[in-house]
């Protein structure tokens, strides 16, 4: 009987602790982030159930209310809605756990207020996965939005400036998003994405419904950092705390390329899509130029959070192309990729967390060989992290990377498959880079005083230690059992 | 010809505030501004939606008591006014925000201007 | 007897051996104790699958499923044997001269290298056995892995910007492998490697075949040395000599011939080979290569240098076997595998003698060297005449197959290019063998021969050459197999 109900309770369980983590946060602070943990596990859990749920019936519709569409809301659990939601919840529970000393040393003392802004904002995430209605999904954007930029603000100094800006320019994105459901209410009379769904191949040739298509893909990629529309992304990302860039950084543009994924290959469909304008095949060239602007900036940074900011630029690239070819293997490898980058980036976010409470600081050209020594756990996990971001198998990495590849050469498009070769040479040069620094001996330095032997291991503590290597392992896992995931995978595509 | 535009007043008014709001958020230096531009492409997505329930001879939303309920031509149409309730909560809490931010901008800076900001930064 | 569970083991217990290594770190003798250990019982397992090599069959295992439909597995048939045998063995001998040099030589990170080694070793024994080109693909990118650390071992500049150029060619031959791949597996279905080819009946149009070969070339290319894309080899003698011994005269090169071999017999067929004339391009590009490569080694005082551009020249020797596409060709090509390798490992081996025993590493430096050490020495002699094509050494068995082959496929030139860098082959060893031998020596009054540890492989190798030049089918039925292979890949079916 709960299994009907578990959309609406993983959701609902970021609200009951949004509420919790306040109120037990005036009465003790400290008790704040293990209610966090707490809260994003039980969603995880409640998310495997549903997984294993789906796969075992289909999928789960839940009408609020009991009012059926198209009066009233829904949230569907489908395949496609399942896979992202147990990512998401997953890696946030990971990163909660890590962000207990690091959120000790970056805002002390605002406990309470940070976890109960992060319940909300995995909430608006859940929210943006779960609903079928596409008003709703608008307010479950601005939900996590807001709750993003405080999220966001509360790090450096410029922080306040970097969230302003996403602001600005993330609102402005979920308003065009807004005109555009606005556009589709006009012509089809309801919102509900299933419903629209069989309403719009009769109004395929209609110039309201091709506009508003655009507005939303806009929209939307604004929050899914779609080149040229990523500006936001290093300064946020970079100036954050530890804790919010390593949560917001695997997740949030995950759920905004999911949104894209619903309207393109669902509420559209492959076909309507295509239809007046080669809509797929222009968000695919963007993504292509996002992967290869992405990797070449990333090049050029030496501070280590805006390389992987730019780094996620680019991969987010990636998805999207998937997206964009709209077949099976394509969309396999966009799905598969989706949950690769969720656990890299996570891995890559703790690592560079990890040597910022410990050295200060994150800048590359600072590292040398001593981190070798003194985090010998740390750079292995940045050693597989790396390895699986540039795509060497039997990593996770590489078989995202193959799929795409795949679905690249079924639609015969020579450029993608290009741009995914180049991209990940240069991946490899600023991934390699770094491990050179950490790994060698500087030969150009003539310190030949200070010997390794002094150096001692100094690794961080368990709770941020324990998250990272989990990650780090689970890429081994994944890049073993992608073949159950992928097959997973392919069913979900919509015909 | 004439009616393309006569005919259509609504969605000019909403094309316009559109413009409006953009110019404001791109070409204005000042945060303070850039917030307003923000508010006033808010304000144009709720008026196309306000605009979009009309109907002729029709009142508001509201239960008249000479008007049957099931008379429905005489009634507006409720939802995109339900949804824009929630859109102007949404805009107003967004502005909350924006302007907690700018004063924890002044605050640390003492300036408001982007082009000084991203100077400092740099 | 069940045999399937013997290539996996072949592959893992060089890999179980390295947890053993790391561990021993503190005792030297106890971690090499595991290296030789290892290395022996690599070999008798290999062995155990030579008898059923020779008459033609093949030990399957299918271990899972990597992607959906492709599975992770091994097929060790005759020319897997073959490999092998020739890697695992020689890698026992050079576990004896590492020994020496090393310590000889006081290199430091001896750990790390060994380590490492035995990890290359591993993965050279996983590429022997793949069975289709996503395992191989899987084992290739394990050994560029595994031998950076064994390029950049001394970590001066020179071995780190060798290491770099090191990866920027093999990560780039990996992915266009794996684009190359993705091609294949979606215009035919399969990407296992068959005797004949996986094309069967398939046309495809010139345009697109010639591009997939490209790929391929491109791929396999670099790790076998063809110009232009050889550059990484001279650079990778900044190593220690054990290193460039086996990995560049032995396993990394010649998984790449080996992989030339792949492709032209099992993935594309020689028949489709011949059809769209994709073998002239390899004739002609290993022609140029062979007669480029020589005259350059004649400039090189360095004596590795000297070695590496030999190398580069004799692995075309062996790319142009195959590429002739006439059994006697290919035979002569797959001999001169097992032939070069066992020679050029000899050659390398004095050179390292040389540098820790006179701390000499350049030729003009090498006069009167024979006199205090006769045995290395030698042994030089005798590799490099064999190189030459000098009977009865093995070197000139596999050339008389080359020179039958191409004339058994009406070709002249070949037979020209063959002679010619024979020539050239004496012409760039014997001044090293004169200076040896007949030059007035200056500073070597206190010096002896190298340490047995060294100076025994030496011998035993050189021994070999010349056994194996004048009995082929000693101890391992060489050349049985050899024509065994290349057999079957022009009936195109039974092995």
């Amino acid at each position: 009987m709960i299994e009907s109900q578990l959309p609406a309770i993983i959701a609902l369980t970021f609200v009951l602790f949004a509420l919790l983590i306040p109120l037990f946060g005036i009465w003790n602070r400290q008790v704040a982030q293990p209610l966090a943990v707490l809260g994003s596990g039980l969603a995880a859990t409640f998310s495997l159930m549903a997984f294993i749920t789906y796969l075992n019936t289909g999928s789960i519709r839940y009408f609020f209310g009991g009012w059926q569409p198209p009066v009233g809301i829904e949230f569907v659990y489908d395949g496609l809605s399942g896979f992202i939601l147990l990512v998401i919840n997953s890696v946030a529970f990971l990163t909660l756990i890590y962000a207990r000393r690091p959120g000790h040393m970056e805002f002390k003392g605002k406990e309470p207020a940070y976890y109960a802004l992060a319940m909300l904002m995995m909430l608006g995430f859940n929210g943006m996965v779960l609903t079928g209605d596409l008003f709703n999904l608008y307010v479950f954007l601005e939900i996590s939005s807001l709750s993003s930029y405080a999220l966001i603000s509360i790090g450096n100094k410029p922080a306040p400036f970097a969230a302003f800006r996403y602001l600005i320019i993330g609102t402005a994105g979920g308003t065009l998003y807004l005109l555009g459901v606005g556009y589709l209410y006009t012509n089809t009379g309801t919102l509900n994405i299933i419903d629209m769904s069989a309403m719009l191949p009769m109004l395929v040739d209609n110039s309201s419904v091709v506009t508003a298509l655009i507005l939303m893909i806009v929209g939307i990629g604004v929050k899914a950092a779609i080149f040229p529309m990523h500006g936001w992304l290093p300064d946020s990302y970079t100036y954050a705390s530890t804790p919010s860039s390593t949560l917001i950084a695997p997740i949030g543009t995950k759920v905004a390329a999911y949104v894209l994924f619903r309207i393109m290959l669902y509420l559209f469909g492959v076909e309507l899509t295509d239809a007046v304008v080669p809509i797929s095949y222009i968000v695919g060239v963007f993504a292509c130029i996002g992967i290869i602007y992405g990797s070449v900036m990333a090049i050029a940074q030496t501070e280590m959070k805006r390389m992987l900011a730019y780094s996620s630029v680019s991969q987010i690239g990636y998805i999207i192309m998937g997206l964009s070819l709209a077949n099976p293997f394509g969309f396999a490898g966009a799905l598969l990729h989706v949950l690769n980058h969720a656990v890299m980036k996570a891995c890559l976010f703790m690592i560079t967390g990890n040597l910022r409470y410990k050295e200060g600081h994150s800048n590359i050209s600072l590292f040398n060989d001593s981190y070798r020594k003194k985090y010998p756990w740390t750079m292995a996990s940045f050693s597989v992290a790396a390895i699986s971001m540039v795509g060497l198998p039997p990593l996770a990495g590489f078989f995202s990377k193959w799929y795409l590849a795949l679905g690249t050469i079924d639609n015969s498009n020579w450029l993608f498959l290009a741009v995914i070769i180049v991209s990940s040479l240069l991946n490899a040069v600023y991934f390699f880079r770094i491990l050179e620094k950490v790994y060698m001996k500087n030969p150009d330095a003539d310190t030949q005083g200070e010997t390794a032997k002094d150096i001692e291991y100094d690794d961080v503590s368990f709770s941020m230690m324990s998250p990272m290597a989990v990650l780090a392992i689970g890429l081994f896992v994944i890049g073993f059992a992608n073949a159950a995931i992928v097959t997973i995978l392919l069913d979900i595509f919509p015909i | 010809m004439v009616d393309f535009f006569t005919g259509h007043y609504a969605y000019w008014f909403t094309l316009i505030l559109l413009c409006v709001g953009l110019y404001g958020i791109i070409f204005k230096r000042n945060l303070v501004k850039k917030t307003i531009g923000l508010a006033i492409l808010q304000a144009s997505v709720v008026l196309f939606f306000v605009s979009i329930a009309s109907k002729w001879d029709a009142t508001v939303t509201v239960i008249d008591k000479n008007i049957p309920v099931e008379q429905v031509e005489s009634y507006l149409n409720p939802l995109p006014h339900t949804l824009m309730l929630t859109a102007i909560v949404v805009g107003v809490a967004t502005l909350g925000v924006a302007f907690t931010l700018l004063i924890a901008i002044y605050n640390r800076y003492g300036t408001l201007d982007e082009q000084e900001l991203l100077e400092e930064i740099q | 007897m069940d045999l399937s569970i013997v290539p996996l083991l072949a592959i893992l217990v060089s890999l179980a051996a390295v947890p053993l290594i790391l561990l021993s770190s503190a005792k030297p003798n106890l971690r090499e104790a595991w290296t030789i250990i290892a290395g022996l019982i690599k070999f008798s397992l290999v062995l155990t699958l030579l008898p059923g090599a020779i008459e033609g069959n093949s030990v399957e295992l299918h271990l899972f499923d990597l992607a959906p439909g492709l599975p992770l597995a091994l097929n060790a048939d005759p020319f897997g044997v073959y490999f092998a045998v020739i890697a695992s063995g020689l890698w026992i001998f050079t576990s004896f001269y590492s020994i020496g040099y090393m310590r000889g030589a006081g290199e430091k990170k001896q750990t790390r290298y060994f380590a490492s080694f035995a990890v290359c070793l591993s993965a050279t024994i996983g590429i022997a056995f793949s069975a289709n080109l996503l395992t191989f693909i899987v084992f290739y990118e394990m050994l560029t892995l595994a031998t950076y650390p064994l390029v950049i071992h001394n970590e001066k500049r020179e071995a780190i910007n060798a290491g770099r150029k090191y990866l920027a060619f093999t990560l780039t031959a990996g992915l266009l492998l794996v684009a190359a791949s993705a091609i294949i597996y979606h215009y035919t279905g399969t990407i296992e490697f068959t005797p004949g080819g996986v094309f069967g009946d398939i046309e495809l149009p010139r345009n697109t075949m010639l591009v997939v070969f490209i790929l391929f070339l491109g791929a396999v290319g670099v790790k076998a040395g063809i110009m232009p894309i050889h550059g990484w080899l001279p650079a990778a003698m900044a190593a220690p000599t054990p290193v460039s011994a086996l990995l560049h005269a032995v396993a990394v090169v010649k998984s790449g011939v080996f992989a030339v071999t792949r492709m032209v017999g099992f993935i594309f067929g020689t028949d489709v080979m011949a059809t769209y004339g994709l073998n002239d391009i390899l004739i002609v590009l290993a022609g140029a290569t062979i007669i480029l490569a020589s005259l350059i080694a004649f400039a090189q005082d360095n004596l590795k240098r000297r070695l590496a551009y030999s190398t580069v020249g004799h692995l075309s020797y062996i790319v142009l076997g195959i590429a002739l596409l006439t059994p006697l060709g290919m035979t002569g090509g797959i001999m001169h595998i097992a032939a070069h390798a066992t020679m050029k490992i000899t050659l390398f081996f004095c050179a390292g003698a040389i540098y820790v025993n006179l701390h000499r590493t350049e030729i003009s430096n090498l006069n009167g060297i024979a006199k205090v050490m006769p045995w290395t020495m030698g042994a030089f002699a005798v590799g490099s005449m064999g190189l030459a094509g000098i009977p009865p050494i093995n070197g000139f068995f596999s050339k008389w197959h080359l020179i039958l082959g191409s004339l058994e496929g009406d070709m002249i030139i070949p037979v020209i290019v063959l002679i010619v860098s024979g020539l050239l082959n004496v012409g760039y060893f014997f001044p090293i063998l004169y200076r040896a031998y007949f030059n007035k020596g200056e500073g070597l009054e206190k010096y002896g021969e190298a340490s047995p540890f060294m100076v025994v492989p030496i011998m035993i190798t050189a021994t070999l050459s010349v056994l194996f030049g004048l009995f082929p089918n000693l101890f391992f039925n060489f050349f049985d197999l050899a024509v065994l292979v290349s057999e079957s890949l022009f009936n195109g079916g039974t092995p």
